[in-house]
C-alpha cells in the first residue's frame, strides 16, 4: 500500500467514527437529571434567573388519581421559545424533561409525567439568555413513583 | 408493547400534529421486585423528531417520563405526504426507530 493511500484511507476512516458522535448532538445531561433538588437540577442546565410569564400556559389535571400517569400539556406564545424544560419540584429527581425547539416546530408539547407526591409542575422556556416559567399545583391521590 | 412504536402525523389548519407512543419500560432503579431488588434503571434518555431529514427538535428525559411515552409536538411548515421520524435511545444505548407520513385531515 502507498502512502498516500494509507493517509486516504485513515481519513476516510476517521470520518466515519466522527460523523455518528456529530449526529448525537444532545448528549444526556447527567448532573441536572440525577440532581435530588430542584436548584441543583436548574444550575445543572445552566438556568439562572427566571421570570414569571402568563404567556406560558401548562394544562394538568388539579388532582391525579395516579401519579405513574399524569398528562401534561405545555405551550409557550412567547416569541422565539428555543427550548422547554419541565420539573416536579417534589419528585425524587425533579428534572423530568428537557425539550430543544429547532426550525419548524412549535414551543408546545403534550407528554405524562410521573409525580411521586402533590407537587408544582414547572415548565421554564428559553428565549436567547432569558429564561421564563409557568407552574401548576397538580394534588396526587396515589403515588407513582415506586 | 414493549420495542413498538406508534405514530400518527395530521395537518390541520396549517399546524401538523404528530402524536408518538414508544413501548419502553422507564424503570427508574428505585423500584424493588418481589424479592425486594432493586430492578435497574431503564428509561429513554435521548429523543429527536425530524421532518422529511431535518431535525425539528431533540430531547433528553429523564425517569420522571411515565411508562409508555406518549408525545404530541406540532409542527408548522409540514405537508402532506412529508416524512416524520422518531428516533429514542436509552440509557442501555438501545434504541428506536419511527416513521411516518403526514396526512392531511
Amino acid at each position: 500500500m502507498q502512502r498516500r493511500d494509507f493517509v486516504k484511507i485513515l481519513f476516510a476512516a476517521s470520518a466515519l467514527v466522527l460523523v455518528p458522535i456529530r449526529a448525537f448532538a444532545a448528549m444526556w445531561n447527567s448532573p441536572a437529571f440525577e440532581s435530588t433538588k430542584l436548584n441543583s437540577a436548574l444550575s445543572g442546565l445552566g438556568i439562572g434567573e427566571i421570570k414569571e410569564s402568563k404567556q406560558i400556559t401548562i394544562i394538568a389535571p388539579d388532582k391525579a388519581e395516579n401519579g405513574a400517569v399524569v398528562q401534561i400539556e405545555v405551550k409557550s406564545e412567547i416569541a422565539h421559545s428555543e427550548s422547554l424544560t419541565i420539573l416536579v419540584e417534589n419528585n425524587p429527581t425533579p428534572l423530568i424533561a428537557h425539550f430543544v425547539f429547532g426550525e419548524g416546530a412549535d414551543p408546545y408539547i403534550v407528554t405524562r409525567i410521573k409525580m411521586a407526591e402533590t407537587s408544582d409542575v414547572q415548565a421554564i422556556i428559553k428565549v436567547g439568555n432569558q429564561y421564563f416559567s409557568a407552574k401548576k399545583r397538580v394534588e396526587v391521590l396515589e403515588n407513582g413513583c415506586g | 408493547m414493549a420495542d413498538t412504536m406508534k405514530m400518527r402525523a395530521q395537518l390541520k389548519g396549517g399546524v401538523t400534529e404528530v402524536k408518538v407512543l414508544i413501548g419502553h419500560p422507564m424503570e427508574t432503579g428505585r423500584r424493588k421486585n418481589d424479592l425486594g431488588e432493586f430492578i435497574p434503571a431503564n428509561f429513554v434518555q435521548l429523543v429527536n423528531a425530524s421532518l422529511n431529514g431535518k431535525i425539528v427538535f431533540e430531547a433528553q428525559w429523564g425517569t420522571g417520563i411515565s411508562k409508555n411515552p406518549y408525545l404530541t409536538f406540532h409542527l408548522n411548515h409540514a405537508k402532506a405526504g412529508d416524512v416524520v421520524v422518531v428516533i429514542w435511545t436509552d440509557n442501555h444505548g438501545k434504541t428506536g426507530r419511527g416513521e411516518i407520513a403526514v396526512t392531511s385531515a
